[in-house]
């Protein structure tokens, strides 16, 4: 690993406070992305993956509070810096694509325009020549035929194409990070391998780091160098890609990896994970939140766990990890 | 595999053996749109006051599909989105009035009865369907309870504790807790909706379950017991599945033939761990390699370059795949390749062979 990474979140704690209770949505994350790599954080829904990357683009909801942790993106710390710093960075220096391209464009107005704004906000490109630019940058994503495509409105375009504009208007700026939430969820295999194929291109000319958020852990295993997985707000394993699948040490990255269906002979073969999230409005959640689900646990898993560092060769948050 | 070279009508290809008729059978199937926002309101009333053609351009979604599913078969159903997958299905289950063929179910034709009609005859209960996201698909003010029950008053006409007892009954073998029959779906978990979505299509002891997609908006782990569900399911209410779905790996494991479908064409069935393993059309090659898998990084896939043809109107003569296929040659431009029988499997290629030898 580089020495700077592009970026690193240390310790980030997030909490919703909600009508039911105080919601520990994250606790003590830490991860970091050197540039030129991919890191994919992986995890079902409700375990934070989403949360985390809204944190540190600071467009968490109003309800959502970071208590504690820092995001640094080079020698600035995005939760500490003020609304004006982090504007002037969001956009140029890190950019992020959403899951829906659909419903993430401006519906009334065309795409070529869109993506005008952003090369005039946060590219420095004379208003004159932003309309002329938006095309240039349609066809580096590979949409045929870019200078009538420009004019087109989002309902016009497929969802992959519409994912193609949202890829142009993220990396308008040339940013140093892009946070990719789900890109390719609805699209379909082949427009997904289409998609990831460009961002990783891009990626790679501009020596660009990604966080690729998934739920698809067949998909990060053949895009990611390295996986983070999440559960109930925690990072409970981190590790380069090829070792995390060959050799996983905490138990819940095991029964991912062991119920997805890719790696499976047959649907008997393919194994549930017992249990589900804890409830995280609970006063008395437990150090490790996956100790009621975990076939490994043991007396001392209640103890509290040392937070784990953001660059480690291969991090594991358990007491009794597989070996 | 020989690949005899015989090209024989789709119909018959399909066919099981005489012994025992198919439960579904779909012959020549087609459905056609017809697009007019391409000549508009004025253009066509300008066009008839000429008196000329007041032909309209079409969409061709389902064109000419055979298939057939046996008694306790699981058939899959893959494909982009736009190639006609939900057409297909939407015709199948009698939403819609196909344009020409047939769907016989059980040796009767079905497509004879209106779709407008079907949803009041005593076949109607003979083919479900669980959809997507049950959350969406269920309707938000019935409760799990009432969402279960509506397709037994209306097509069983049960009331009262003859209705109760088979609503518990379903919510039993779905696995839904009783306690939560009284919840409405926004207050159920994403694999608890899917239990409701499934328990209201099975109440009504269908012969023949179409699923859409229906592990598409669940976690993994959950995933995997709806999968098992549903397998446990088929056999104990012995029904047949049309499984559609995206997600190849499910597909591998829940399914017994796969059919793959291309702008509203066949291109490939078979049985579909053979299909999977060795594709013979380069379609179906793109699709399995796009596929993410966690033990290969996908090197020396093909890539799919460009966009689909239009559906509208197309050129009969010419492959539906060309342009996309990295084969492509002139003769995939002059002459649309026919479904041809390889073994067990029926590829529309010309160059299916030289797969085969490979």
């Amino acid at each position: 690993m580089t020495a700077v990474p592009a970026l690193l979140v240390e310790n980030l704690s997030v909490e919703f406070r909600t009508r039911s209770g105080t919601v520990q949505a994250l606790e003590r994350v830490s991860f970091a992305v050197p540039k030129g790599e991919t890191l994919a954080i992986v995890g079902e829904s409700g375990s934070g993956k989403s949360v985390t990357a809204y944190a540190v683009m600071g467009i968490l909801d109003p309800a959502g509070k970071i208590t504690a942790g820092r995001a640094m993106l080079g020698g600035l710390d995005l939760l500490a810096a003020t609304a004006d710093q982090v504007a002037a960075v969001r956009g140029r220096e890190i950019a992020m694509i959403f899951q829906n391209p659909r419903t993430a464009l401006n519906p009334i107005r065309t795409v070529g325009s869109q993506i005008a704004d952003v090369l005039i906000r946060h590219a420095n490109v004379p208003r004159r020549e932003a309309p002329g630019r938006a095309v240039d940058l349609l066809r580096d994503v590979g949409i045929t035929d870019p200078a009538r495509r420009a004019k087109a409105y989002p309902f016009e375009m497929s969802g992959g194409m519409c994912q193609r504009v949202m890829i142009a208007i993220a990396l308008a700026a040339k940013p140093s990070v892009l946070i990719a939430d789900e890109p390719t969820t609805g699209l379909d295999v082949t427009t997904q391998a289409v998609i990831m194929d460009l961002i990783g291109d891009l990626a790679r000319d501009i020596g660009m780091a990604t966080i690729f958020i998934t739920h698809d852990l067949a998909l990060a295993a053949q895009r990611a160098d390295r996986i983070v997985v999440m559960h109930a707000g925690h990072v409970i394993e981190n590790a380069p890609t090829a070792e995390l699948f060959a050799r996983p040490r905490h138990p819940y990255t095991a029964e991912l990896i062991a119920a997805t269906p890719d790696a499976a002979a047959s649907l008997a073969e393919l194994a549930s994970i017992p249990g589900s999230l804890p409830d995280l409005r609970r006063i008395d959640l437990p150090p490790c939140r996956y100790a009621e689900r975990c076939p490994r646990r043991r007396v001392d898993c209640d103890a509290e766990l040392p937070p784990a560092p953001a660059i480690p060769e291969h991090v594991v948050a358990c007491r009794n990890p597989l070996s | 595999m020989t690949g005899t070279l015989d090209t024989m009508s789709s119909a018959t290809v399909h066919g099981a053996p005489p012994a025992d008729p198919p439960l579904l059978d779909v012959g020549e199937l087609r459905k056609r749109f017809p697009v007019s926002g391409t000549l508009g309101l004025i253009g066509r009333l300008r066009r008839r006051m000429k008196g000329g053609p007041i032909h309209l351009p079409h969409v061709y979604a389902v064109d000419d599909v055979s298939f057939t599913i046996g008694k306790g078969e699981t058939v899959g159903l893959v494909g982009e989105s736009g190639c006609g997958k939900s057409t297909l299905v939407r015709v199948l289950t009698r939403l819609l009035d196909p344009s020409g063929g047939i769907v016989r179910l059980g040796g009767r034709e079905l497509s004879l009865t209106p779709a407008r009609r079907f949803a009041k005859d005593p076949d109607r209960a003979r083919i479900q369907m669980v959809f997507q996201d049950a959350g969406e698909s269920v309707n938000p003010r019935f409760t799990a309870f009432a969402a279960i029950a509506d397709p037994l008053r209306r097509l069983r006409g049960l009331r009262g504790a003859a209705l109760t007892a088979k609503v518990e009954k379903a919510a039993d073998q779905c696995g839904l807790p009783r306690a939560l029959l009284s919840r409405f779906p926004h207050q159920l978990s994403g694999g608890q909706r899917a239990r409701v979505g499934i328990a209201r299509a099975v109440a009504v002891e269908p012969a023949l379950l179409v699923l859409d997609e229906p592990t598409a908006a669940l976690d993994v782990s959950v995933q995997v017991v709806i999968l098992q569900l549903l397998e446990r399911l088929k056999t104990e209410l012995g029904m047949s599945y049309l499984f559609v779905s995206h997600d190849l790996g499910v597909v591998r494991l829940l399914c017994d033939r796969v059919l793959v479908m291309y702008l509203g064409k066949i291109v490939e069935s078979g049985p579909a761990r053979a299909v999977f393993a060795n594709p013979l059309h380069p379609y179906t090659r793109a699709l399995v390699d796009a596929a993410p898998s966690l033990h290969d990084r996908g090197a020396g896939r093909i890539r799919l370059q460009g966009e689909p043809r239009s559906p509208i109107d197309p050129d009969p003569n010419v492959c539906r795949f060309y342009g996309r296929c990295p084969k492509g040659t002139d003769l995939c431009r002059a002459e649309m390749p026919a479904l041809r029988r390889f073994g067990e499997r029926d590829v529309a290629c010309h160059f299916a062979e030289e797969i085969t030898a490979r």
